[in-house]
């Protein structure tokens, strides 16, 4: 194909990822979407198959079979629970690509037609660091969260004394790197970028609490798009910069609308330190003030004598995978004439989205389902609010107390509501550490166990 | 909405409009390193998508923003064309060296994504059904 095909032939592929994100607008178009994205996937790799100079079938074919056998087996058994972990491991795939593409068009640049070795220019040479440094950040800051998400390191943050000026030193030195890749072009430079980058994505990451995740998961996603983005640059590859720039752009604006579910800056964020330890302490706290406690009978009587029953649920249903049973009671209550629907906070679960596809996976219709926005004003109206595995998100601190962590947070207004149905394991704060007030008003009766299990009981109990 | 369209077409436009500039350039104005298409294409290729990305992407429903993580995710592997380009020109496995290496090792990583984001996003979109 001549290079005018080939361009042409980006940039179909590029218009189809476009219309793949544009699909997901509303469930009913975004299955179309996807197809399209698998389109334009199709063609851009079928295009570069075309190119003269690719000659080397059996071993990318080799590559691709392997990879594409490892990506289907897992896509088809992950737990839908285990979602945000499997996207966490995705974007570190991605992020170490754009490593090993630019180690390769370091050592090979002809493969691309930048240069030669030891004479590439200068600003492919930047393009070319940027796309590996963002990549190796994307790749060990992926691999954290992935390891925090999984459980398999603690997800409390990880503090010590100069944390941040280390990591700004360490920022400083890729610079510095960089630079002097330009004017030496030596192999010691590219290579001390890469490892640094390594180690800075992997100290940015570790102070970052486990709820905080879905600004992390957002946030790597905008970065592996960066990564692609770079490199695109240097490969002068228009389908690579322009679906860079869309994933750059889809994470970053996932990363603000998560930052804004909780009224903090992303610096705030990004600089982490919040939850954990403090929640220890802070679990102490509520002990002394009396509560009410029901039973599954109890909770199964209020709701089928409700005529609106809302749902929140957090990550605890998640954990608990309390969603199946759930949506029984649901179908059970709706039998009695109960009007049943769910209410979504924004940073609800461990990645933007999470509980809509927890909720969708129980067969829970999505016309059900309502964002904060949509369903505030019903909770006044409501005669129970049942909270399942959430906290902070319903916390009227938030409102109240200018001196919480979370005030400014929007909140879920359960508290208006007839009456708060609590499913929690204990009366132990929330991620911010701080009481929740709820608790201990005369309208709301905790139900203390275990998600699923309470829920079934209910689900019994309603039969 | 029909704001977020018309932005979102006029943008689409611009993008096609350019990247045929920056392509019908990669014949004639070359720049001596490179043999491609100027920086300056690139970079106003570059910042047409980020518009394009902004406006898009602020029209996906919340409902589906894990969908919309793992398609970006797919979406983001189309990296392996560098890593198919890097693989390309070893013919043999002798002509393997570091950077045919790199390129199938990329291509590679890009796969497990291509198929595994494609697939569990589609297993997602799936599940999403309206009451009957």
């Amino acid at each position: 194909m001549s290079a005018d095909w080939t361009g042409l032939a980006y940039l179909v592929a590029a218009v189809c990822f476009i219309m793949a994100l544009r699909g997901l607008s509303s469930p009913t178009s975004a299955r179309q979407g996807n197809l399209m994205g698998i389109i334009g996937m199709i063609i851009a790799v079928t295009t570069t198959l075309l190119d003269p100079e690719v000659i080397s079938y059996e071993i990318i074919f080799a590559g691709i079979l392997v990879g594409g056998s490892i990506g289907t087996v897992v896509a088809l058994r992950i737990n839908m629970t285990a979602l945000p972990q499997l996207v966490a491991a995705f974007h570190s795939l991605v992020g170490m690509a754009a490593v090993l593409v630019a180690v390769a068009a370091f050592y090979h640049p002809e493969a691309y037609g930048i240069g030669t070795f030891g004479n590439i220019g200068t600003a492919s040479l930047i393009e070319m660091s940027i796309g590996a440094a963002v990549g190796a950040i994307t790749f060990s800051g992926s691999v954290v969260a992935f390891a925090k998400l999984q459980g398999l390191v603690s997800g409390n943050p990880v503090v010590f004394p100069m944390q941040h000026p280390l990591n700004a030193v360490i920022g400083i030195a890729i610079v510095a790197l960089t630079v002097a890749l330009v004017f030496g072009q030596d192999p010691t430079s590219f290579w001390a970028i890469v490892i640094l980058s390594f180690l800075i994505g992997f100290l940015i990451i570790i102070p970052i609490g486990g709820a905080d995740m879905p600004v992390v998961v957002s946030m790597l996603n905008s970065y592996s798009g960066w990564a692609a983005c770079g490199i695109g640059f240097t490969l002068t590859n228009t389908a690579l910069i322009i679906t860079g720039a869309l994933v750059g752009s889809a994470g970053a604006i996932l990363s603000y609308i998560m930052c804004k579910g909780m009224n903090r800056s992303i610096f705030n964020v990004l600089l982490g330190g919040f939850g954990g330890d403090t929640v220890a302490a802070a679990q102490q706290a509520g002990g002394s003030r009396s509560v009410k406690q029901g039973s599954a009978d109890d909770a199964a009587f209020i709701m089928s004598n409700a005529n609106q029953v809302i749902v929140v649920p957090g990550y605890g249903m998640a954990v608990a995978q309390a969603q199946h049973a759930l949506r029984e009671m649901a179908d059970l209550l709706k039998e009695k004439g109960v009007d049943v629907k769910y209410a979504i906070h924004p940073v609800a679960g461990r990645m933007p989205g999470h509980m809509n596809v927890l909720l969708a996976e129980a067969s829970v219709p999505y016309d059900e389902v309502f964002e904060l926005e949509e369903i505030n004003h019903e909770f006044s109206t409501a005669d129970v609010a049942f909270v399942i595995g959430a906290n902070d998100v319903t916390n009227p601190l938030a409102k109240t107390d200018p001196a919480s962590p979370i005030y400014g947070m929007p909140i879920l207004d359960v508290e208006k509501a007839g009456t708060t149905l609590f499913l929690k394991r204990s009366l132990g704060s929330g991620y911010a550490g701080v009481d929740n007030e709820l608790f201990f008003r005369d309208k709301t009766m905790m139900l203390f166990g275990d998600a699923k299990k309470m829920t079934e009981e209910i689900v019994q109990a309603l039969n | 909405m029909m704001l977020d369209a018309t932005v979102f077409t006029q943008g689409l436009v611009q993008v096609s409009e350019v990247a045929n500039l920056a392509m019908s350039a990669a014949g004639g104005v070359e720049t001596a390193v490179t043999g491609g298409p100027s920086f300056l294409h690139l970079f106003t290729v570059f910042v047409l998508a980020c518009f394009v990305g902004f406006y898009v992407v602020w029209s996906v429903t919340p409902a589906l923003h894990s969908p919309l993580l793992s398609v970006t995710n797919a979406i983001s592997s189309v990296i392996i064309v560098g890593g198919l380009l890097a693989a390309g020109p070893a013919a043999e496995l002798a002509d393997v060296d570091l950077s045919s290496l790199m390129g199938f090792l990329a291509v590679t990583l890009a796969s497990v994504n291509i198929f595994g984001g494609f697939l569990v996003t589609q297993r997602m979109l799936a599940m999403f059904k309206k009451k009957k």
